[in-house]
């Protein structure tokens, strides 16, 4: 287990934590996310990243934030995990990059870009990952409506005669 | 029967002789997104065995066939690819949209699922279910084989009268709104004739439904 105290005497006393059914938490604030996963990496042995995955907080009553993103760690020696969170809001959700610390965290930014619109600055290859290029919105975020904003609709009809 | 013909010489017209040809040698383009695939897979094996219909030869090159079965959701990305596979069939070619979600989007009634393949591309038969049984399959083979020995013609000619579009407007009159930034209101509420659709007048789309004839041949 984290020694929550000495990450705050390293990373500042804005860290927070907490344990819920065996799962470990660990909150930073967004400035700070790059030095601490880097940190975790290189010296507390978390060295596999599981996930990388956002939430909308839109309409959660007692949110503070927009959105949070999840980073989810795996140490392999041990066997632990370890769930970093960190918050970002409109108009300019923006985090660093850890393409550097993980490669694999290149298509999972991309996903998280993709369906949030949140930035990862530094990234070698922010490109939308699943949907089309042209596709103009994030589906992901809460004010998005199910169905659509007429980007299924927008393709030409084919009729009988010119095919 | 003509006098001084041989028993084994019979008359007919070349449109029959080609609508027995085509509706007996039918060559199908597997469109297969999802479950309804493995059904689709299913009816061309040995238990069900579309080759009895003349239907089994599959060929995963649009070049070589003439019916394109959509079997499964077909996802915005992938509407360009069966556009594009549709267009490269050679004549005379036809379509089954099997399955719920090819012929309406079944369940998948969110923003990236086309509700219905028929919006953008002629469909000729439709196999409801989810997904449909081989027998439904077959059945809407042999439907095809009617409707082209009832209809067909050996130039096409009744494929190039067509030119409305056979399937429903592909524009949502809510998505429209949304993109508008009007309110939402409840289905009887919005007119989809107040709303101005790129392409489409109020009227003009649905002229083919109001003809007589029917959106769908048959």
């Amino acid at each position: 287990m984290v020694d929550l105290a000495e990450l705050q005497n390293r990373y500042g006393s804005e860290l927070t934590a907490s344990t819920f059914r065996d799962n470990h938490r660990l909150v930073v604030p967004c400035e700070k996310i790059y030095e601490v996963l880097s940190g975790l990496k290189q010296d507390f042995g978390f060295d596999q990243l599981i996930d990388i995955t956002a939430v909308d907080y839109l309409e959660y009553p007692d949110a503070e934030h927009r959105f949070g993103v999840v980073y989810l760690l795996l140490s392999v020696s041990t066997g632990e995990r370890l769930i970093v969170k960190t918050f970002v809001d409109l108009p300019k959700p923006e985090l660093p990059t850890i393409y550097s610390l993980w490669k694999g965290a290149n298509w999972m930014e991309r996903e998280v870009y993709d369906m949030f619109g949140i930035v990862f600055s530094g990234h070698p290859d922010l490109r939308r990952i699943l949907l089309p290029d042209e596709f103009a919105s994030f589906p992901l975020r809460k004010d998005y409506p199910l169905q659509g904003r007429g980007e299924r609709h927008n393709f030409p009809v084919i009729t009988r005669a010119e095919s | 029967m003509a006098v001084g013909l041989p028993e084994n010489v019979f008359m007919t017209t070349l449109d029959a002789a080609a609508n027995w040809a085509r509706s007996n040698s039918l060559w199908p383009m597997p469109f297969a997104t999802a479950c309804c695939g493995i059904e689709l897979m299913a009816t061309a094996a040995s238990r069900h065995d579309m080759a009895r219909f003349g239907a089994e030869v599959m060929r995963f090159s649009p070049r070589q066939c003439d019916l394109l079965v959509v079997a499964g959701r077909v996802v915005m990305k992938m509407l360009p690819v069966l556009q594009r596979i549709w267009l490269q069939m050679p004549e005379p070619k036809w379509c089954i949209s099997m399955g719920a979600c090819a012929c309406t989007g079944g369940v998948f009634d969110t923003y990236a699922v086309v509700q219905g393949v028929d919006r953008f591309i002629p469909v000729d038969i439709y196999v409801p279910g989810c997904p449909p049984r081989p027998e439904q399959l077959l059945a809407a083979v042999i439907d095809l084989q009617d409707k082209i020995k009832s209809g067909g013609t050996l130039m096409g000619r009744e494929f190039a009268a067509e030119t409305t579009p056979r399937g429903p407007n592909p524009f949502d009159p809510k998505e429209l709104r949304r993109i508008q930034g009007l309110p939402i209101l409840s289905n009887s509420g919005v007119s989809s004739s107040s709303i101005v659709l790129p392409g489409h007048s109020a009227t003009g789309h649905h002229t083919g439904f109001a003809n007589g004839k029917g959106g769908i041949r048959g």
